[in-house]
């Protein structure tokens, strides 16, 4: 037997799998939460978007020129969805614009299967997002309060000394784009893509929705007159809200890859039960052998 | 390794199939009346969280004359077909009065004139149609508060009612007719005036001639057009002997009755 198989075997034996504790119960219910709440404010959303389908920067609306705008057009007798962005056109029949099975088509921004209600109701849409907007809210404030008086961002969430150092940030970069995952001792902690991620989304895209969707209330306009100016103001929070949960969905879409790429079991237990599978060559403190 | 195209379309059929239960429980929730009745519930907290935090006089933001919108959209009623409303326009409103009656001392009826004598107030202000669209706009027009204080309100005025002269949807109880509601702090808000200029011409027919609310910081529809009559009530859902509401549907407005909100200001 070749001398390097049997230092594997040895190694293997001397690794014992073992569940870490790696959610705490504050972050597995908010996490589910905000699971629940942003799918049905994207998809509300998507439904109040739907009455005006088209986005604009600045204090009020140009009609003529939109910067995005999703519209039905006539071609001859044939009908098309058409999306517009700046100076670029799309033929997105079936998707934006013009969408339905075959025959029963209409002329909506999104297609039925991304709204709340999935027929065109701007009354359903509007109460769906507000009463989860509120649900989201006061998910938030939860996570971020248990989380500065419980250390959970000090200690889970800001990246140390070691892992902020460019080699080690370079060298995750490397190995996350080949799909390899920190092991062992390594993966007790969020590694330092992660921590980049996760911040960039609780602290920069979901206060930025909160803040832009405020921003289009013309109530609260009067209430805090500069904020909506920091968005150059009421079309251009729109159009930031319309990005902001672009930017959402985008890391959803991303997160969801990676869990699946990483262990989706091991990944799914830990988020419900809060324990995550380890192979380590001494169990911690804490550690559920 | 060898399993994993399969555990892939595994998760696939799963997501697609609760992708599909998701949606049509969000429909079936959509139409449960309870479902329906716990989602309004948000509706009074936002109000009341709103006026919490909000100084009820603070103003809406003004803007300069190079913010006004050139391209300034209409929505709702464009030109009323109600025969009323025709007959006051082929006289280009001559013989238009605005009655203000209700719970108040003293009824008024005021013809355009005498409107256009009252204390007036001029804003360029953002119009924002609940639809999710901005046009900026100048408005010139008599303030609601000194026309309330003529007629003198009784102790048990709480609402002000705006009946309009269009029929929005055509319907078999006379519903469709246009109205709104605010209550008497917005009404003395500074900012809320009774237009008759816009862009410092006549308020064009489309954008509500003779007469046209304007109450800054709410939405759109709120902005009622088409003024005829303003009434003090004390109740918005008051019913009368039949049981029947006697304002619209009970909502204080057409479109309260049709769902949106009351308080508009988000």
């Amino acid at each position: 037997m070749p001398r390097r198989w049997k230092r594997q075997m040895i190694m293997a034996e001397t690794k014992q799998k073992i569940l870490t504790r790696r959610h705490t119960v504050v972050t597995r219910i908010t996490h589910w939460t905000n699971v629940l709440a942003l799918s049905v404010l994207l998809m509300s959303g998507l439904q109040i978007f739907n009455a005006h389908p088209a986005l604009y920067w600045g204090q009020k609306s140009t009609f003529a020129q939109p910067w995005l705008a999703m519209t039905k057009v006539e071609v001859g007798d044939v009908a098309r969805g058409v999306t517009t962005v700046g100076a670029l056109k799309f033929d997105t029949t079936g998707l934006f614009g013009w969408s339905g099975k075959e025959g029963m088509r209409e002329a909506r921004g999104f297609p039925a299967w991304a709204t709340i209600p999935s027929f065109r109701s701007l009354t359903d849409g509007r109460r769906w997002h507000f009463f989860f907007a509120w649900l989201f809210v006061i998910n938030g404030l939860t996570y971020w309060l248990l989380g500065l008086l419980g250390g959970h961002i000090r200690k889970d969430m800001l990246p140390t000394r070691d892992q902020l150092a460019p080699r080690h940030i370079l060298h995750e970069i490397v190995t996350h784009a080949k799909l390899q995952f920190p092991k062992g001792e390594d993966a007790r902690r969020y590694n330092v893509i992660q921590k980049f991620t996760y911040l960039a989304v609780i602290a920069g895209l979901l206060p930025l929705m909160v803040l832009t969707g405020l921003s289009m209330s013309p109530g609260f306009n009067a209430t805090v007159p500069w904020l909506i100016e920091l968005f150059g103001g009421r079309q251009g929070a729109r159009t930031v809200h319309f990005l902001a949960a672009s930017g959402i969905v985008l890391f959803v879409v991303v997160h969801v890859v990676l869990v699946v790429a990483s262990g989706f079991w091991n990944n799914i237990r830990s988020m419900i039960t809060g324990k995550y599978a380890i192979e380590v060559e001494t169990p911690a403190k804490g550690d559920v052998a | 390794m060898t399993n994993y195209p399969t555990r892939r379309r595994w998760l696939g059929v799963a997501g697609a199939s609760l992708g599909a239960l998701w949606l049509s429980a969000c429909d079936k929730l959509t139409s449960d009346p309870t479902f329906a009745r716990t989602l309004t519930k948000a509706e009074g907290l936002t109000r009341r969280a709103q006026r919490l935090v909000t100084d009820r006089k603070a103003l809406a933001k003004e803007f300069t004359a190079a913010d006004i919108s050139k391209d300034f959209k209409a929505n709702g009623t464009l030109r009323p077909q109600d025969y009323e409303y025709e007959a006051l326009l082929a006289t280009n409103f001559t013989d238009y009065a605005l009655t203000i009656d209700g719970l108040v001392e003293h009824p008024l009826e005021l013809t355009l004139a005498e409107v256009r004598g009252q204390p007036s107030r001029t804003q360029i202000t953002r119009h924002d149609c609940v639809e999710g669209w901005s046009s900026i706009g100048k408005w010139k027009g008599a303030r609601l508060g000194p026309l309330l204080d003529r007629a003198k309100l009784k102790p048990d005025a709480r609402y002000i009612v705006f009946h309009c002269a269009d029929t929005l949807e055509q319907t078999l109880d006379g519903t469709g007719k246009y109205y709104e509601s605010i209550d008497l702090i917005d009404a003395y808000h500074p900012q809320t005036i009774l237009a008759y200029e816009m862009n410092d011409v006549t308020l064009p027919v489309r954008h509500g001639a003779p007469l046209r609310l304007r109450v800054e910081r709410q939405l759109g529809y709120k902005h009622a057009k088409y003024v005829m009559r303003i009434e003090a009530v004390a109740a918005l859902d008051a019913k009368d002997a039949n049981g029947q509401t006697i304002l619209g549907r009970g909502n204080g407005g057409f479109w309260s009755d049709r769902g949106y909100e009351w308080y508009a200001g988000i």
